[in-house]
């Protein structure tokens, strides 16, 4: 095998532009998988990131009958905080979110919201409820970007809201935008006003009521309470898993394509060489090779394709990785636009698990590339090899 | 000391539907330090019988036994060993290998002897003194002329000191003053090293060196001469 390898270096520099061609066209693929996987586990890190900052926080608990694709059960969706969570709450660990529907007017159009009530001192999530202590003349109220692009509403304007009580009856008041703030995660922002929990509990006639709990910490001790269903960190990240196994998915087909380009050249290279190259697999045989030997040493030289690739990939692709862990790709479009939690700049992130599973894939893969055409090489009359004289 | 042996050896080839009798019942024996040549027209059977010699090949019908190995019985590894082991080649296209330096090719065969990185040094710098290239060492060989690259065969022939060697028409591509050029060299080698070398070939200047003469015609041994006052 070390002879193998020495042989298959030495044949492969030989080669020259050949191999280079090779080599720079599979070390593009290396790179570009790698960044794209890269892309890819960014971007998952990110919104899931974001998630916890601005609305999961390290997990939650949710009144049994929450569910947040049924505005219309909303109302119903909500308790008395239970005993067990007074502790936690008091200690800032744990908070409390009242979620109920309410419409409003921006500028004479109507628009259906979720108004989350939320504790103006709660340090778990980023939304900066801070502002919903400022003392106005309306009720303080807070949005994400996306509510303020769609409403077309901005800090300091006010807006009509109405909402229906516990009792069913209408009533409304008027909001200020004290504040917006940008998430990247379009479930906390699109349709979401949040004002003072103590306020909208006043508004609904619900006293001490919730129909989420946020935890600051996902390793906190879960404890069984009845009425209320825990809600993992891992469980409400799902969807975001989801959405990035379809994503990396799709874009395997691109990988596909990408290899099959490289290993094009390789194989015919692989096919080029034995065809070419009967006088020296003869002359293998006739020095002490087996025939069996010349079909690894072919092999080798195909695969060591990859390794040069490696090598050369790592010295331009270093360098452009680590640029783009820093400086991030920006997409052309704000895709949260389009419901997905995804930043518009994302920043590759790359493990060393991905690096050496990149590595090995488009290794094993040239191996297997090199050694098909090379088995015709088992085949070959030694004697007329050595004259060249194969078809 | 009879080190090649070969008993009513027949080789046939499929051609069509029939068949083609390249070699009629041969029989030979070679002594070790011999500097013989297979002698004959295109088509007598010389490479035929150099690459069963050779273990490249296989007799179809007979016995051909090199230092005590039958050729027909040998499986591919045996017959690589003794390949490697025993026997050097010299072709009339030189069959070097191109991307290598003329060190790299002559080093090629101790390589796969598995031989140190200083023995090899060694070894290989006397064989380029021997055909008198240790200044091309690190040329390759499109960087040489035809003389110069049938010399590093002999080297890479050489330098593990073989039983045998055999050359199927060492001379063709080269002009008379390289041809006798290494025919002297092979002939030193002969004398010093007391290797057999057998020759397949037409060439006169090749004929006029050696010290016994087979002559092949149609597949059959025509005559087999001991020369008595060969050039020297």
């Amino acid at each position: 095998m070390k002879l193998a390898i020495k042989l298959a270096y030495r044949n492969l520099i030989g080669a020259g532009l050949r191999t280079w061609l090779n080599v720079i066209v599979l070390s593009f693929s290396f790179v570009v998988i790698i960044w794209m996987r890269g892309v890819m586990l960014g971007w998952d890190h990110q919104a899931k990131n974001d998630m916890i900052s601005f609305e999961i926080g390290g997990g939650q608990y949710w009144h049994e009958q929450y569910d947040p694709l049924d505005p219309f059960s909303l109302n119903e969706s909500n308790a008395k905080v239970p005993d067990e969570f007074s502790e936690l709450i008091k200690s800032g660990d744990l908070e409390p979110i009242l979620i109920v529907q309410g419409t409003i007017y921006p500028l004479g159009r109507m628009q259906s919201v979720m108004v989350k009530g939320i504790n103006p001192n709660q340090t778990i999530l980023k939304i900066p409820t801070s502002k919903l202590d400022t003392v106005v003349n309306a009720i303080p109220a807070v949005i994400g970007g996306m509510t303020a692009q769609s409403s077309k509403l901005s800090i300091g304007d006010y807006v009509t809201l109405r909402w229906r009580d516990i009792n069913g009856t209408f009533d409304a008041a008027e909001l200020v935008i004290v504040d917006v703030f940008y998430s990247n995660v379009p479930s906390a922002e699109a349709g979401q006003i949040y004002i003072d929990i103590e306020k909208l509990r006043e508004m609904m006639i619900m006293p001490e009521s919730a129909t989420i709990f946020t935890f600051r910490n996902s390793e906190a001790d879960w404890i069984e309470v009845e009425g209320w269903r825990q809600k993992s960190f891992k469980e409400l990240t799902k969807q975001v898993d989801n959405m990035i196994k379809t994503k990396t998915a799709g874009q395997s087909v691109f990988y596909f394509i990408l290899l099959l380009l490289a290993m094009l050249g390789i194989f015919d290279t692989q096919v080029l060489s034995i065809f070419r190259r009967q006088k020296e697999i003869g002359t293998y045989v006739a020095l002490g090779y087996t025939r069996k030997q010349v079909v690894g040493l072919f092999t080798v030289e195909g695969t060591m394709n990859s390794i040069l690739a490696a090598i050369v990939g790592a010295i331009y692709g270093i360098p452009f990785l680590a640029w783009q862990a820093n400086h991030g790709f920006t997409l052309p479009i704000d895709a949260s636009q389009f419901g997905m939690a995804m930043s518009q700049t994302l920043f590759p992130v790359y493990s060393i698990g991905l690096i050496f599973t990149t590595i090995l894939i488009v290794m094993i893969t040239t191996a297997v590339v090199s050694y098909i055409p090379s088995r015709k090489i088992a085949k070959m009359n030694p004697t007329e090899a050595l004259r060249g004289k194969l078809q | 000391m009879e080190i090649i042996q070969i008993k009513k050896l027949t080789k046939r080839f499929p051609m069509g539907k029939g068949e083609f009798t390249a070699l009629k019942e041969i029989d030979l024996t070679f002594t070790k330090g011999e500097f013989a040549g297979l002698i004959g027209p295109s088509g007598s059977g010389k490479t035929t019988l150099l690459n069963i010699v050779g273990s490249l090949d296989v007799p179809t019908e007979g016995e051909v036994l090199v230092l005590g190995k039958s050729i027909g019985n040998l499986n591919q590894k045996d017959a690589a060993q003794l390949r490697k082991e025993s026997l050097g080649f010299i072709f009339q296209s030189y069959n070097l290998l191109q991307v290598h330096t003329v060190y790299e090719n002559v080093e090629f065969p101790l390589l796969l002897l598995k031989k140190s990185a200083s023995e090899r040094r060694k070894m290989v710098m006397d064989a380029l003194e021997w055909v008198g290239l240790t200044d091309k060492e690190k040329s390759k060989p499109p960087q040489l002329s035809g003389g110069e690259c049938q010399r590093v065969a002999v080297a890479r022939a050489m330098v593990k000191k073989p039983s045998v060697v055999l050359a199927d028409e060492p001379t063709a591509n080269l002009d008379a003053k390289n041809s006798h050029n290494i025919l002297k060299t092979m002939l030193n080698l002969n004398r010093e090293l007391n290797t057999t070398f057998i020759f397949a070939t037409h060439d006169e200047k090749v004929i006029s060196y050696l010290r016994r003469k087979i002559f092949l015609l149609d597949g059959q041994v025509e005559k087999d001469v001991i020369v008595e006052n060969p050039k020297s």
